[in-house]
């Protein structure tokens, strides 16, 4: 597949993530709340998987505990087969709210990792932080503070500080929600193509259909919450991928299925009232393209 | 603004504006000065006893800026008058400074340490709201000298200042930034001096600010309280106090005046220093 033209990845080797029967939940007897039960999932090396699953449904919680922020209350969660034990930089995190420190430029942004921990110094640092950072797009930004910077660019700069580390794991958790529209897509376009050839293992978090079937490898529907895998879609639009191809019948097959898998689950969660309007509602999205 | 007519009819050559320039064309710098020179003639004509002979209420009892300056011209030539300011001013710097040393770190360890805030935070949250001047009588007792009573009453006005605000800012830092330094390998210490410190800064500076303004009030009244004379005392506070006492209002308003403008050149040095070293705030 699309995994054979990754020559641009140098030091990192590709992960692969495999959760067993993970389960998370928060809060004490009359308190309690299972958040995510019996979560099998295996991120497959060099792969881009989307987890899509509505807002609150436990999706950033999956994400500290791959991150290593988290730890799971029963079950394990192996990268390359050995469990893990914490944070690390083998696991970078892009979060839905900019995490770029506010008192560092762009440039001093992205050498901070490499910088703490010593492992790249001197023209080599400044020379792979300046290729990254000119990869993104922000030659002419490095001197800016983060609040200088768009939406969209702050997102790309925090890309390239967590690329600088060589991740073996990329996680993105609602990356470019809160963006407006038009960056939305040119970011969707740029990381789709910063994915296709770099060929990292990504784990990409989503609410939103469409972006996760323009992106995906694989297709991860998550279930009504106590959270599992409610079904893996394979997506086999080809690669490079374009916004032409959510246009064809076989993206609108992929976005009905999706979909309709995620109104049984919602509806689940509505105490699976109204079998009406669910036909109804699902008519009315079907409608939609030619 | 000679210069600046010339200057740009000259015009060939694109003259480049300099920093001065720029202040003189900012329009918030000339409402304030309208502002000021308002204020002042106000306070001229209705001081001035001209209206039949009547006082224009409250205002009409205080001396007019012109006898105020007058006034001041004669004691701007007074040794007293400059000690009183070096005094004031040492006492100031000293009491804040002490209280930065010790209230930053304090404030920090608060924030930081589980155990050290079980321990100190409940003591310390009941002093707090304490008034400085209540501690006065008691510090008397304390300290062998005035002059480091007042010193102690100054630390302390400023210091629970600068506690609450570095508490407050540590531990509002986003976690995001610690957990992102953290995947990127920082050590506990790396979080400290790379991510709490600079994300505390501007909190710093805002208990630096507002502490600036209380250790010069705890000063003051410090120096009336203590009466002047042989050990400690002297200061702008004991200059309006003597003033109060044996000479003139114009005195009294010089006095208060000396202290407005000594109290606002300390507080923009305090939000220059704010302004160098946070370069991230001064954007756009
Ligand atoms: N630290 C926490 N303490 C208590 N409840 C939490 C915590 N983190 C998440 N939750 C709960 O877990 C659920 C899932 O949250 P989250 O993982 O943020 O969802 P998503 O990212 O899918 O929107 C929410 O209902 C939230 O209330
Ligand atoms: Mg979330």
């Amino acid at each position: 597949m699309q995994t054979e033209t990754n020559t641009s990845i140098e030091n990192a080797e590709k992960a692969t993530i495999e959760m067993k029967s993970v389960s998370r939940g928060y809060g004490e007897k009359w308190d309690r709340e299972e958040v995510i039960t019996n979560f099998d999932l295996t991120v497959n090396p060099g792969e881009l998987t989307v987890l899509v699953g509505p807002s609150g449904c436990g999706k950033t919680t999956l994400v500290n505990l791959i991150a290593g922020f988290d730890f799971p209350e029963s079950g394990e969660i192996l990268i390359n087969g050995k469990p893990i034990t914490g944070p690390g930089h083998d696991r970078m995190v892009v979060f839905q709210e900019t995490a770029l420190m506010p008192w560092l430029t762009s440039y001093q942004n992205v050498v901070f990792g490499p910088k703490l921990r010593g492992d790249l110094t001197g023209q080599d640092l400044k020379k792979k932080a300046t290729d990254l950072l000119t990869k993104v797009g922000l030659s002419e930004f490095m001197d800016k503070y983060p609040l200088q910077l768009s939406g969209g660019m702050q997102r790309r700069c925090e890309l390239a500080r967590a690329m600088i580390n060589d991740p073996l794991l990329m996680i993105m958790d609602e990356p470019f929600r809160g963006l407006d529209a038009m960056s939305r897509e040119l970011m969707q376009e740029f990381f789709v193509r910063l994915f296709e050839d770099g060929g990292r293992t990504n784990l990409f978090v989503t609410s939103e259909i469409e972006e996760a079937i323009f992106l995906a490898d694989r297709l991860v529907v998550l279930s009504n919450r106590p959270t599992s895998v409610r079904k893996i879609i394979d997506i086999k639009l080809p690669r490079p991928r374009n916004f032409h191809q959510l246009t064809s019948s076989e993206a609108f097959d992929y976005k009905r299925e999706a979909m309709e898998l995620l109104h049984e689950e919602a509806l689940k969660g509505f105490g699976a009232a109204a079998g009406e309007s669910q036909k109804a509602f699902m008519e009315s999205l079907t409608k939609t393209p030619s | 603004m000679a210069d600046v007519a010339q200057s740009t009819n000259v015009g060939t050559v694109p003259v480049k504006r300099s920093k001065l320039m720029k202040k003189l064309q900012n329009k918030s710098l000339w409402r304030g000065v309208v502002a000021l020179v308002g204020f002042v003639l106000f306070w001229e004509v209705c001081s001035q006893k001209l209206y039949m002979g009547v006082d224009v209420p409250w205002i009409g009892k205080i001396p007019p800026p012109t006898e105020v300056y007058d006034e001041w011209k004669k004691i701007f030539f007074w040794p007293g008058y400059w000690e009183s300011f070096y005094l004031s001013t040492a006492r100031v710097f000293a009491g804040f400074a002490m209280a930065q040393l010790i209230g930053i770190p304090f404030g920090l360890l608060l924030a930081i340490n589980r155990y050290f805030r079980d321990i100190f935070f409940p003591p310390f949250e009941v002093l707090r709201p304490i008034p400085p001047l209540a501690w006065v009588p008691a510090s008397i007792v304390f300290w062998p000298t005035t002059e480091m009573s007042i010193a102690f009453v100054t630390f302390l006005g400023a210091f629970f200042t600068i506690v609450i605000n570095v508490l407050g800012g540590a531990r509002n830092i986003d976690v995001q930034y610690l957990r992102a330094a953290k995947s990127m390998g920082a050590t506990q210490w790396d979080l400290f001096t790379k991510v709490i410190l600079p994300g505390t800064l501007p909190s710093i500076f805002t208990g630096a600010a507002v502490g600036m303004g209380i250790t010069w009030e705890v000063v003051l009244a410090g120096e009336m309280l203590s009466g002047g004379g042989q050990q400690g005392g002297g200061g702008l506070g004991f200059f309006i106090w003597s003033s109060y006492m044996g000479g003139t209002v114009a005195q009294v308003i010089v006095g208060m005046i000396s202290i407005g403008i000594a109290g606002y050149l300390s507080s923009s040095f305090i939000r220059y220093i704010g302004v160098v070293s946070m370069p991230w705030r001064r954007l756009f």
